[in-house]
């Protein structure tokens, strides 16, 4: 049984997505309690996979029990760097999961089966890229995420919703192709797809590792994931997909699919292409570390722009790409810049997860959309309020929520690599988050005058400044969740040193040895 | 001219087909305004790899690779010298072309039916039209 934990993350919520579109298009109430059991399985495997992670190191793990040498072997492979992942995806999913509980009441939607299959695919699709050891599989799965995010996001009954799936979806496939491309460049050099043999080749032979195909191949791959995650001049699917996909599914999907990329780039760094052939070329750590400030930036000036609440977390996303991208690149010898990714994309991605979570909340039960609609907040639903500050302080960077430590860790890297420039928009940018989220904190505590309350369609604006504002905190389905996302910002942020140094220890031992896989 | 095409274009002629394949689809999914259009570009995209995958394994003089039931046997044995590998075209890219195959299938299919929902919605499948639209949306909300 504890054997096959790796394989169970995955096959979990796959069985799930089959018995749902099996059973739960005749009866819909079969959805939640499999979707909810499936990722429960998927998280408990999880918990399993650190333990023996930290105990007894990685775990490798031969589907079918067919090794790599055949040339068919599909390997997984858990460790000190994905094992954490694993974790945080299954916990995200299980609170986007509660979230999406219909209240007896509440009529049932003829495409509640339809989503959650393609939100269980979603999962699969993302445990997925975590866990394997396997190039070509990467992009097998990336297409499967991508695939089941294209359906989430144009099951929304709004028209916005499709031409926004459209174009994530042209824009995921381009980028998930030049993945498949570098693959090939890869494929084509060293005749192996598995990620350590790969790494294994590269490092044993320099003259080829430094060959014109194989940077091809890197560059391919980079610019290929840089369009999964959104980072910046790619970045232009992002803020309408999330912001006109229903609350259930930008949930789970603002807060996994662009961290999980960004794994998927520190993976290729670590331990396919090697951190020694990268620091050899250290002007393209400069080079993508200039692009990543830029990122940042642009990132929050946008942010400052929107009158949204959830364009303005998407533009927000944008940066904290921009924050990841660059640590993983600051090349500083002691690895706290890409221990700080790391651990940044678990951080955010919970902080996300909350702030998307009282986002939907807002947008529900408030019908706020816009920034303004949020006045009187904190005496209409103080709790809700209260998970959403602290999402925002831990995107600020307050302590002692995640953020802070995320971001010291990554400043610490870059002031030891001398990237200044990195430290100065790092900064910047958490200053323009204190701006934007105090911005909201203000509406939601003092509101506006009538008269500067936009007359904005629905009855909300006006209602409460003239009648007495009654307390009504949402239902506890959507209530919990939020909680529990603001509860695990907190202990992640006081649990931060055994966590950074699990995944230090994990980075160094990944980096420096090269196990010979033929 | 001609020593650059004996060194560089000829002995790797798939690449540069590939190359030109992919452009031309990439061009159309930039600057075709109608959405099917772009969809078939997308489409040309992605056959270009799969093209450079199954060029991959060809070799020349190489046969099916089908391995015969005695040889098969030895090999599983871990005796890898009874195969000759120089005469058996290599099937890997091929069966990940066929994987990804399926990925741009699916793919496609979504694809194709968002267009039919945006053509319900808006009544167009030409982009400038369509964004127009949602233009005009969003001034009513």
């Amino acid at each position: 049984m504890f054997e096959h934990l790796p394989a169970l993350v995955l096959l979990a919520p796959l069985f799930g997505a089959l018995v749902i579109g099996l059973f739960g298009l005749r009866d819909h109430r079969v959805c939640l309690p499999v979707t909810l059991s499936c990722l429960a399985v998927s998280l408990f495997s999880a918990i399993g996979l650190i333990l023996s992670v930290s105990s007894g190191g990685p775990v490798d793990y031969f589907v079918a029990g067919w090794k790599e040498p055949l040339g068919i072997g599909i390997q997984l492979r858990a460790d000190s760097i994905n094992s954490p992942l694993l974790l945080v995806i299954a916990i995200v999913a299980l609170l986007a999961a509660v979230f999406t509980v219909r209240p007896a009441g509440e009529r049932d939607s003829e495409k509640t089966p339809y989503f959650y299959v393609l939100f269980l695919l979603l999962c699969v699709g993302l445990f997925g890229i975590t866990i394997t050891a396997d190039a070509f599989n990467v992009f097998v799965l990336i297409e499967v995420t991508a695939l089941s995010s294209y359906g989430l996001v144009a099951i929304g009954s709004s028209k916005r919703c499709k031409v926004a799936a459209l174009h994530y979806l042209i824009m995921g496939t381009v980028g998930a192709s030049f993945y498949l491309l570098g693959v090939g460049y890869l494929y084509l050099k060293l005749g192996s797809l598995n990620m350590q043999d790969i790494h294994a080749i590269l490092a044993s032979n320099e003259s080829l590792a430094d060959s014109r195909a194989i940077r091809t191949a890197f560059v391919f791959i980079l610019v290929g994931i840089w369009t999964k995650m959104a980072f910046f001049p790619l970045h232009g699917w992002l803020p309408n997909a999330y912001s006109y996909s229903p609350s259930g599914s930008s949930a789970i999907l603002a807060p996994l699919v662009t961290k999980v990329s960004v794994y998927v780039m520190v993976r290729m760094m670590v331990s396919v292409f090697g951190l020694d052939r990268l620091e050899a070329n250290v002007e393209w750590g400069h080079f993508v570390v200039w692009i990543a400030v830029i990122a940042i930036v642009a990132g929050s000036t946008m942010a400052l722009a929107q009158r949204e609440i959830k364009k303005m977390l998407c533009c927000l996303i944008i940066a904290e790409v921009g924050y990841m991208v660059g640590g993983a690149w600051l090349g500083d010898p002691q690895r706290w810049g890409l221990t700080g990714t790391v651990y940044h994309i678990l951080a955010d991605a919970l902080m996300t997860s909350c702030l998307f979570l009282a986002a939907g909340i807002f947008a529900k039960w408030l019908g706020a959309v816009k920034l303004e609609d949020l006045s009187g907040l904190f005496r209409k639903m103080p709790l809700a309020a209260a998970g959403f500050v602290v999402g925002g302080l831990a995107i600020i960077g307050v302590p002692p929520t995640c953020g802070f430590y995320s971001k010291f860790y990554l400043i610490r890297g870059a002031i030891e690599s001398g990237q200044w420039a990195y430290v100065v928009a790092l900064l910047a940018s958490s200053l323009v988050n204190a701006v934007l989220f105090f911005r909201i904190f203000e509406i939601a505590y003092f509101g506006k005058k009538p008269a500067e309350s936009h007359g904005h369609g629905d009855d909300h604006g006006n209602d409460h400044e003239s009648e007495p504002v009654v307390r009504r905190e949402p239902p506890l389905h959507a209530l919990i969740p939020l909680l529990v996302a603001a509860a695990l910002l907190v202990l992640l942020g006081l649990f931060n040193g055994p966590v950074v140094e699990f995944i230090r220890t994990g980075l160094i031992e990944t980096a420096t040895v090269v196990s010979t896989g033929r | 001219m001609q020593a650059f095409f004996q060194e560089a274009v000829i002995p790797h002629f798939n690449f540069w087909i590939y190359v030109v394949i992919m452009m031309i689809g990439l061009w159309s999914v930039i600057a075709k305004n109608n959405l099917i259009k772009k969809l078939i570009g997308l489409s040309i995209f992605q056959t270009a790899i799969l093209l450079l995958y199954v060029s991959l394994g060809v070799k020349e003089g190489a046969t099916i690779p089908i391995i015969d039931h005695h040889a098969a046997e030895l090999s599983l044995e871990g005796d890898a010298a009874a195969i000759n590998p120089d005469i058996i075209a290599n099937p890997v890219p091929h069966v990940l072309m066929l994987t990804a195959i399926v990925v741009g299938v699916a793919t496609l299919g979504v694809a194709l039916a968002l267009c039919q929902m945006i053509y319900k919605d808006f009544g167009t499948l030409e982009e400038d039209e369509v964004l127009q639209k949602i233009k005009a949306l969003h001034d009513d909300v």
